[in-house]
């Protein structure tokens, strides 16, 4: 077993072997190196032909026509694109977005530039489930809303929106629904035939693609119309201009090719691991999972150990690579956002951990942790003040603590 | 982040962990900072009649640096006087371990910490010499600055 254990997939994910060796081959002279926009020669026609594969085995994982596929170099650009791209065109219409308290950082900062730049922006509580419902949504369209984001699956925490049903709604009111799906895409099934969504980001790095790349679906029936932000040779169909990255396309098609035929049984292994994990660990006391599991994506839980701070949880397990919503771990001194929207204290916030399972997590992983984090939540809690008072039956709401 | 050796060897090894009866006598109780920020430190002393600090125990909630500031603490408060434990600033403890600037208020809550348990000991005892005067009761006065110095 290699150390320390990568449980962080939900971060990032390795690239899988099969999608490095197709890069590889567009990289080098004897391979397709040539820009994909080049109409005068072979080497040109071969990288197009490379790209327009990988255009259709993204297609072909979220069930959409290949020229709906927008590259971009990640699903931080797809959400800037879908938002800022519609919000722009679409001005004279009106100036007012919805989106969610809990959506990724590419979201929500781009609603304040919008902002910034006298759009409106109407922010959803999610429940305490964390899931934002069709309902809130449908209380919150107005007759200047032109755009709805609402993510597919949170990051942090892993629970899944019913995109399906709020699509319904915004389709219903004539408004745009713009979905990120980094999360989900190659881990649970996405039928954009069906779905009534406009708009899709995409990323190619989750699914075990390269770092770099990703997509913005861009619906054409009903045709949806976004204001360019990258200007350039009118690549893209004028939507994202730049020189294609052939050999970053090529390792983003063949990473989702490889999900739609894998994803499936895989996922099915990932919540076996999923679950394992969970038994081995819910036997600590006061141990609580943040989000509806009943509504989840299967390769995240996050794991809050009350009465234990996160950063120093994370330095008790040099083993094992995770993530935690604590503070500590970001400069800004905040726990996470995310847990807080979700109605958790700031003390159970900071105490949490995200593990991410993914493709190369194995059994011998899981039970390594599994012990690892048995010794570290039991030595902290003998180091914790907190723990003493709740074993002496101190009821810890009831003191005026200092703020510092 | 990195840490320093030094952090990591306290938070591998904390010294003095653990408990003392914070209604005995001879004993100050500091606790500071806040679970909703991610720090709370209890600082416990034990002080001799000479008024030098004989012992002394922590117990903390929080990040490595903060379990690392209050363990190196009790190491450097015992020995000392109550005012010399008091004169502790937090930069000879950011110093000592090598603080980045985004761990300062850690060694800030240490600092906190002896100034509040040396503060709850001086209370205690000069209510016992008031009320040796008045000979009046005094338990009920403990209880009170035990509950002060936990707010």
């Amino acid at each position: 077993m290699n150390t320390p254990i990568y449980f962080d997939y939900a971060a990032t994910t390795p690239g899988d072997p099969r999608v490095a060796q197709k890069m590889s081959e567009c990289l080098l002279a004897e391979g397709k190196f040539g820009n994909p926009a080049s109409r005068s020669h072979k080497f040109g026609w071969e990288a197009e032909e490379a790209v327009e594969i990988a255009r259709r085995q993204v297609a072909d994982l979220i069930n959409c026509d290949p020229r709906e596929i927008v590259w971009t170099s990640g699903a931080t650009e797809s959400d800037n694109l879908a938002i800022k791209g519609v919000a722009h065109f679409y001005k004279g219409k009106g100036k007012h977005i919805i989106t969610s308290k809990i959506e990724h950082k590419a979201v929500l900062d781009t609603c304040r530039q919008l902002e910034r730049e006298g759009f409106e922006v109407t922010y959803l509580e999610p429940n305490s489930d964390g899931l934002t419902t069709p309902e809130s949504v449908e209380a919150a369209i107005r007759e200047d809303t032109t755009i709805v984001s609402i993510m597919h699956v949170n990051n942090e925490i892993g629970v899944t929106n019913d995109i399906a049903a709020i699509g319904e709604i915004t389709r219903k009111h004539k408004v745009f629904y713009h979905v990120d799906a980094a999360q989900s895409a190659g881990k649970i099934d996405i039928d954009l035939a069906e779905l009534k969504v406009d708009l899709m980001s995409f990323s190619g790095h989750k699914v075990y693609g390269p770092k770099g790349v990703g997509v913005l679906y861009v619906s054409r029936k009903p045709r949806v119309r976004l204001e360019a932000q990258m200007h350039g040779g009118g690549h893209e169909r004028g939507m994202r201009s730049g020189t294609l990255a052939t050999h970053q396309l090529v390792g983003m098609g063949e990473a989702f090719r490889i999900a739609k035929e894998e994803m499936h049984e895989e996922g099915a292994r990932i919540i076996a691991l999923r679950t394992r994990l969970w038994d081995g660990l819910k036997d600590l006391e006061e141990v609580y999972i943040s989000g509806d599991m009943d509504h989840h994506v299967p390769g995240i839980i996050n794991i809050s150990f009350n009465f234990v701070e996160g950063e120093s949880l994370i330095m008790s397990l040099p083993d094992i690579a995770v993530s935690s919503g604590s503070a500590c771990t970001s400069a800004s001194l905040e726990p996470s956002y995310v847990l807080r929207a979700l109605g958790l204290n700031d003390e159970m916030a900071h105490s949490s951990l995200r593990f991410s399972i993914g493709r190369f997590t194995t059994e011998e992983d899981i039970d390594a942790a599994i012990k690892q984090v048995h010794a570290a939540v039991d030595k902290l809690r003998e180091l914790s003040p907190l723990w003493d008072m709740f074993k002496d039956g101190v009821d810890m709401d009831k003191i005026e603590w200092a703020a510092h | 982040m990195a840490y320093s050796d030094k952090v990591l060897d306290h938070y591998e090894k904390p010294r003095n962990v653990g408990k003392m009866d914070a209604d005995s006598d001879d004993v100050g109780t500091g606790m500071v900072g806040a679970p909703a920020c991610g720090d709370v430190m209890r600082l416990q002393i034990k002080v001799g009649d000479d008024g030098v600090i004989q012992d002394a125990k922590f117990k903390t909630y929080g990040c490595g640096s903060a379990i690392a500031s209050s363990s190196l603490l009790t190491e450097w408060v015992k020995g000392r006087t109550l005012s010399e434990a008091e004169g502790i600033k937090n930069t000879e403890i950011a110093e000592e371990l090598a603080l980045p600037p985004v761990k300062i208020h850690c060694s800030v809550l240490a600092e906190d910490a002896i100034k509040a348990a040396v503060k709850d000991y001086r209370d205690k005892h000069l209510l016992q010499e008031s009320s040796a005067q008045e000979s009046g009761s005094q338990e009920n006065d403990s209880q009170e600055n035990k509950s002060a110095a936990a707010s």
